[in-house]
């Protein structure tokens, strides 16, 4: 039980939604570990959590609960 | 925030004034498209020239175009198209000095310029002006899509805050466009341009479309403004256009 998993404590894991799509994710997944689990840089997207936009500099810190919905658009400058 | 009428921005079709800001990969198709909509003013804004490397995806232009400046290339597609109302170019690039001036001019604003910082200075420029705009983005095979009517709906600075910093994203040159994706997205810009005109309830306003051709997949993204925001939120940080807000890219 106190196995660590990737570092964190595999007590169980969360189910989001992520662009749609169910997803299950390590306890403590916060959005930059989610970003970056989907290697997407987290300079060029914008981050949506249950409908309101996340600041990129709480990417960090915001941690995913059970539940949740995420929207996640990869911003490109190309015309 | 409160509802908002989009007649406000209703103007009658033959009279109705468009600037498409970049006659390249997602400009071109626009263009293509409005030639043929009944607007009375096409602006054509752009200050590059073509290159043989541009045509997959640079609809308008033509190989014995190459070498021209893009937006007399563009007038001379209007006109072989049958576009019967003015065109007025501007062959030059916006900046803070005349983009204000160069979007007043017109009755809504289509992004079809290729840097993130352009891009940002005609969110800026559109917010300050109160022109409605349309914005697009692509690359490789993806991009997205929003309409922002300044002030009423959520604008680029809502979602993205400012533009990414140089290096962390690859440019067209880099990384290549499918002409077709553009093309996708160009045309569903000038249907949104339009249906500004027309006063149209239904545009992508306070929605971003995030476009992937691989999967051919439109995923639709509710969004709302942001109180904070720097450009149309309660306190803006940003109410003239300054340089300093828009770092120059790497590869500008």
């Amino acid at each position: 039980m106190a196995a660590c998993f990737w570092g964190r404590e595999a007590g169980g894991a969360v189910r989001v939604t992520v662009n749609g799509q169910q997803k299950e994710e390590a306890n403590g997944t916060t959005v930059a570990d989610l970003a970056a689990s989907l290697k997407l840089d987290a300079r060029n997207i914008a981050v949506e959590l249950n409908r309101a936009i996340v600041k990129k500099s709480e990417y960090g810190s915001t941690v995913l609960h059970d539940g949740d919905t995420v929207e996640i658009v990869t911003f490109v400058g190309g015309g | 925030m409160a509802a908002f009428d989009p007649k406000e921005f209703a103007v009658p079709r033959e009279r109705a004034r468009v600037l498409v800001a970049g006659a390249g990969g997602l400009g071109s198709p626009a263009l293509a498209a409005l030639a043929s909509s009944g607007v009375g003013v096409i602006g054509v804004a752009d200050s590059d020239v073509v290159d043989l490397s541009n045509l997959h995806r640079q609809v308008i232009h033509v190989t014995a175009g190459v070498g021209l400046p893009k937006t007399a290339s563009a007038e001379e597609f209007l006109k072989r198209s049958g576009f019967g109302g003015a065109v007025l170019t501007f062959q030059t690039r916006l900046d803070t000095g005349n983009i204000m001036e160069v979007v007043s001019e017109f009755d809504v604003v289509v992004d079809a310029c290729d840097t993130f910082r352009s891009k940002f200075m005609l969110n800026d420029a559109c917010v300050l002006a109160g022109r409605p705009f349309v914005h697009a983005g692509v690359l490789q095979f993806e991009g997205q899509i929003m309409t922002i009517y300044p002030e009423r709906t959520a604008c680029l600075r809502c979602l993205f805050e400012s533009p990414p910093p140089p290096g962390s994203v690859p440019t067209c040159q880099e990384a290549g466009v499918l002409g077709a994706a553009a093309g996708v997205l160009g045309a569903i810009q000038a249907a949104e341009a339009l249906k500004v005109l027309d006063g149209k309830k239904t545009t992508l306003s306070d929605r971003v479309v995030a476009f992937d051709a691989r999967h051919m997949s439109f995923r639709t993204v509710p969004v709302s403004r942001d109180p904070g925001c720097p450009v149309c939120g309660t306190k803006p940080r940003i109410d003239s256009m300054e340089d300093a807000n828009y770092p120059p890219e790497a590869c500008d």
